[in-house]
Order: C-alpha cells, then sequence, then structure tokens
C-alpha cells in the first residue's frame, strides 16, 4: 500500500448547510491510488490547535486528482476545517486503511447522516462496474437528504430516502427501508450510526447477504502506530482489531455488535 | 543533510548517527512509518514495549485529545517477545538506523528473561527498560516510583544484557534526581525520560471517564516545560548520559533539550500528526548548529548558561 503526506491545496470549500462542509482539494497521488472506504487524515487549524488529525472518509476521487471530503462539522477540528478558505492548503496523509471490497452484483448501500460520505465513491465505482446500485438514505431531514440525493442519482443509482421528521421519502429509520428489493441484494454495505450498521448486518446474516461496515472511533494517528483505535475482537475475546490498519471497512461478523 | 555539522552522540557503547530518536509507544515497530518518513535518516529506533507474552491492551476508548496535547491508556498492547523476533525485527535490521527495544514485565525475573532473550540478537543495538508506564496494574510505574525496586529491575536486566540498558524514567516521582541516580548506581547505562504524567478527561454530558481506563498518560507539547525541568535535574544529577522525552515536536524543542544536558531526545506524540517531525528536527538542529557556528553537537550539550 502507498500513502503519502502532502499538502494539498483546497480548491472549493462549500457550506450546504446541516452543520455539513464540503471540501475540493488538490490531491492527485490519494486521488488515484484511494479505494472506496479508504480515509485521510487531516490537519486542523492552525498552529497544531487543534493537536490531532482527523479522520476523514475520501467522498469522492476524480481522474482530474482531485478529492472531496464530506464533514459534519462537531467539534473544535472540524469547525476549524469549516474556516479553510479556497486557495489555502491543507495537510492530508492517506489514503489510509481498508477500503470497500468491490466484489458485487447486486449492491445494495445504506448510509446513515455523514455515514454516507464514503459511499458515493463506492456508488461510483459500482456504476463503473455496469452495476445499479441500490442506495438507501437516512437523513434528519429533507434538506440533508438533498445533499446527496442528486450525487447518487446522478451515478445511475436507485434510491429510497427516509427522514428522522418524515418531510422526504419514508418517516423513520433507514432501516426500515430494508425489505423484499433489498433482500435481493448479494451485497450490503453500510456507514452510520452503530444501532443502524447492526440492523443491517443482522438483516444480512439473517438472509445470508455478505455484509460490510464502515466505523469510525477516535485515533490519533491513523497508521497503526498509537493503538488507540481498538475495538474488540469477536472471534478472540479479551482481543482487539484496530479501525485504522484492519478497517475502516470490516465484515460484519468481525465487529462485535452490542 | 549537511556534513558540515557532526552530529553524532554516544550513548554508552552505541554511537547514533545524531541525537533524534523516536519514542517507544509512538512509532509502532517502524515498518507503519516506512512509507512517510526515510528511517536510515533517524538516530535511531525505539520499538513499542515488548513483553514476554503478546498483551492484549485495554478496552476502548483508549486516546483522547487534550489541549496541545492527548491522554492514552493503550495498556502495552504489543505483539510479544516471539513474534517480535519472528516477524518485527527482520524489518527493522536492514532500516539503516539503530534499534532500541524497550521491555516491560510483571516482575523482576520478567525483565531479566526479556534482556536474555534479546542478548545477542542481531540487530539490536540497546534496550530500553520500561518501568514507567501509567496505564497497567502490576508492573510498569510501580517499579518506576520506587528507588529500590528500579534499581533491582535495573540490575536483573544488567546481568542478562549484552548491549548497553537504558531507564526510561516516570515523572510521576516526587524527586526525579533520586530515581535517576537509584538507576545509574544499579548499572544503568543511560537514561530516558519522562514517560508520560499521569491525567485524567471527564465527560460532562454522560459523567464519566473518557477513557474507559479512567486515567492515562498525558503526552505532547502541554507536558513539555516539565519534562524540560526534569531532565535539567536528572542530568545534573548523574554521570551517564541522559535522552530528553516530552512533548518535542520541533528542532527547537530538540535543541533546548541538549542545552539542558540531554545527549539525545526522542520524539513522540509528534510522530502521530506528523509523521515527518523526526527527520525534520534532524535537519533543523544541523541548521542551528551551522548558524551558531559550531561543529558538533556535542559542543551544546549541557550548554545551558546562568539565568
Amino acid at each position: 500500500m502507498s500513502e503519502f503526506q502532502k499538502n494539498c491545496t483546497v480548491r472549493r470549500v462549500e457550506t450546504l448547510g446541516c452543520n455539513l462542509i464540503r471540501l475540493t482539494l488538490e490531491a492527485p497521488e490519494i486521488a488515484g491510488a484511494v479505494q472506496p472506504g479508504q480515509f485521510v487524515m487531516v490537519a486542523c487549524g492552525t498552529n497544531r490547535d487543534p493537536l490531532l488529525r482527523r479522520p476523514l472518509s475520501v467522498h469522492w476521487a476524480d481522474a482530474e486528482g482531485t478529492i472531496q471530503l464530506l464533514v459534519r462539522v462537531v467539534g473544535r477540528g472540524t469547525a476549524a476545517l469549516a474556516q479553510t478558505r479556497a486557495g489555502e492548503s491543507l495537510s492530508l496523509i492517506g489514503p489510509l486503511g481498508r477500503g470497500f471490497s468491490l466484489e458485487a452484483s447486486r449492491p445494495c448501500l445504506v448510509g446513515g447522516g455523514i455515514g454516507a460520505a464514503p459511499l458515493l465513491l463506492l456508488a461510483q465505482r459500482l456504476a463503473e462496474q455496469g452495476l445499479k446500485p441500490l442506495v438507501l438514505l437516512g437523513a434528519a431531514t429533507a434538506a440533508e437528504a438533498h445533499i446527496l440525493q442528486q450525487a447518487f442519482q446522478a451515478l445511475g443509482c436507485s434510491l429510497a430516502l427516509a427522514t428522522d421528521d418524515g418531510s422526504l421519502g419514508h418517516r423513520g429509520f433507514v432501516t426500515e427501508l430494508l425489505s423484499a428489493q433489498a433482500a435481493q441484494a448479494d451485497k450490503l454495505y453500510a456507514c452510520g450510526p452503530q444501532p443502524m450498521m447492526a440492523a443491517v448486518a443482522r438483516f444480512g446474516a439473517d438472509r445470508g447477504i455478505a455484509c460490510e461496515v464502515s466505523l469510525e472511533t477516535a485515533m490519533a494517528c491513523g497508521l497503526g502506530a498509537c493503538l488507540g483505535c481498538a475495538i474488540p475482537d469477536p472471534g478472540q475475546p479479551g482481543a482487539y482489531r484496530h479501525v485504522c490498519k484492519n478497517g475502516p471497512v470490516f465484515l460484519a461478523g468481525e465487529v462485535l455488535w452490542t | 543533510m549537511k556534513a558540515a555539522v557532526d552530529l553524532r552522540v554516544r550513548l554508552g557503547a552505541v554511537e547514533l548517527a545524531n541525537p533524534v530518536m523516536t519514542a517507544s509507544g509512538t512509532f509502532g515497530y517502524g515498518a507503519e512509518f516506512a512509507g512517510l518518513v526515510k528511517l536510515s535518516c533517524l538516530g535511531a529506533i525505539v520499538t513499542k514495549g515488548i513483553s514476554l507474552a503478546p498483551k492484549a491492551g485495554n478496552p476502548p476508548p483508549r486516546v483522547v485529545e487534550t489541549p496541545a496535547g492527548m491522554l492514552n491508556a493503550i495498556g502495552l498492547e504489543n505483539v510479544g517477545i516471539e513474534r517480535f523476533l519472528q516477524e518485527k525485527l527482520p524489518f527493522l535490521r536492514q532500516c539503516g538506523t539503530k534499534v532500541v527495544v524497550n521491555i516491560l514485565g510483571d516482575s523482576e525475573e520478567e525483565y531479566a528473561e526479556l534482556a536474555a532473550r534479546l542478548a545477542g540478537a542481531e540487530g539490536v543495538d540497546a534496550l530500553e527498560i520500561n518501568i514507567s508506564c501509567p496505564n497497567v496494574r502490576h508492573g510498569g510505574m510501580a517499579f518506576g516510583a520506587d528507588p529500590q525496586m528500579a534499581a533491582g529491575v535495573v540490575r536483573a536486566v544488567k546481568r542478562q544484557a549484552s548491549q548497553p540498558v537504558i531507564v526510561k524514567l516516570s515523572p510521576n516521582v516526587t524527586d526525579i534526581a533520586l530515581m535517576a541516580r537509584a538507576a545509574e548506581d544499579a548499572g544503568a547505562d543511560a537514561l530516558s525520560l519522562i514517560n508520560t504524567l499521569v491525567g485524567m478527561a471527564i465527560d460532562i454530558r454522560t459523567r464519566r471517564p473518557k477513557l474507559a481506563n479512567r486515567t492515562g498518560g498525558l503526552s505532547g507539547p502541554a507536558i513539555k516545560p516539565v519534562a524540560l525541568r526534569m531532565v535539567w535535574q536528572a542530568a545534573a544529577a548523574v554521570q551517564i548520559p541522559v535522552i530528553g522525552i516530552g512533548g518535542i515536536a520541533t528542532a527547537e524543542d530538540a535543541i533546548e533539550f541538549l542545552l539542558a544536558g540531554a545527549s539525545a531526545v526522542q520524539v513522540g506524540t509528534a510522530n502521530f500528526y506528523n509523521p515527518q517531525a523526526t527527520a525534520q528536527i534532524v535537519d533543523g538542529i544541523a541548521a542551528y548548529l551551522e548558524e551558531q557556528g559550531e561543529n558538533s553537537v556535542q559542543n551544546i550539550i549541557g550548554g545551558l548558561r546562568d539565568a
């Protein structure tokens, strides 16, 4: 695997509403190497404050060498990223970790909130294989759902939506959209809140459909050195795996669902 | 790198090409960083702490960011001596730099056995005894807080070791000079300090500790002034070389430690957010020496002037 530490010029910072921003960066090495589901470690703020980089999944990468990061502003690091201006540069390390496998013929992608971020690049790569993924998207509101709706539709995905407030699509959890059509899938991909991924994992296990999930934890380095991003290994009680190297994408069976 | 200045330093019988080392637990087993920094530029790589049996480590959450620093409670997760020798050491051998193996145990006997296993191992240039980890119940810091216990571990390791022995000291003591002298008297070839400071963070919404271990070790730029003071005190208390550790992120930081009496430095948390930190510090020290008209790094070690 090849990874890069690069200062990348910010081409665009879009404020999308719903506390979401989309960063477009010139990162040819990373764009060329990234697999869907992989992440970058991004230095936020000035003068190393906050101190640690933030792990962010790659939302989009194109042949022109740009990548996009879809970021929810939740704390000091992401707030600093939201202050970035076009023309400035950000230090990125990546691409890191294990991404999604592209072995599928009838893929179903399930995304909840900001968890949908890595699924767009996945949908794009699956579409390149001539597939038409089924995408189930959960969002808080119609406004949030609209942010990603068109991007998935532009890739030819067939899309079903759920919103917490019922302002668009199904009112309720995105997992309530897992029905007959999803049961026809031969591969489930999920990224979002833990209970959502647990429900998708269960749906797949009950029907014998392979399922991959993308996890998020706090981590200091993203390189397998700090060992901070440990998660329990269901195969070996008392042992741990690491989200940065063994993941962030895991088979559902590799995760201890609580 | 310029050849004009001599960056070589000695730690007992080992000569380093320059005084910049990595700190244990922040650089994995070296291979993790091979794609991001030129390992042959480093003075030495210090491995993740190795125990006799593999250790799984503590439950998560294990890390939390704090102002200008971080708390960790990893719990000494490591592959154990067997897998280290089989799987990790071969890579380290061909990195073109010195290799220091950090060892840890629950008893004097375990430390001694580790030293015996590593004695004569090709590609192991020195041992660093970890008697200062704050995140495990037994061993670790218990040895580092008691001068007699520390001396016992050092003597046990020295009896077995074929390489120079560095003793890594805890800052969580009242009198660092006392601990430094105890390690020196027991036969240590060098000292390294400081390990992390015991700290804590609380989530006020859940009213729970942010770390599953409740407490953890504080590292990063936040601890540098404390580390510098303790290195200065330890260097004044002993004749053996002292390695400065604690919040070093830039060449300026490293030079402060050298002036305070450190013969070398270890870079820790900075590796996490800037994997190229060590190589940049090597270049920065060389540039400083040139600018100061010094032809050797030896000229500034302990060169602190009166206030």
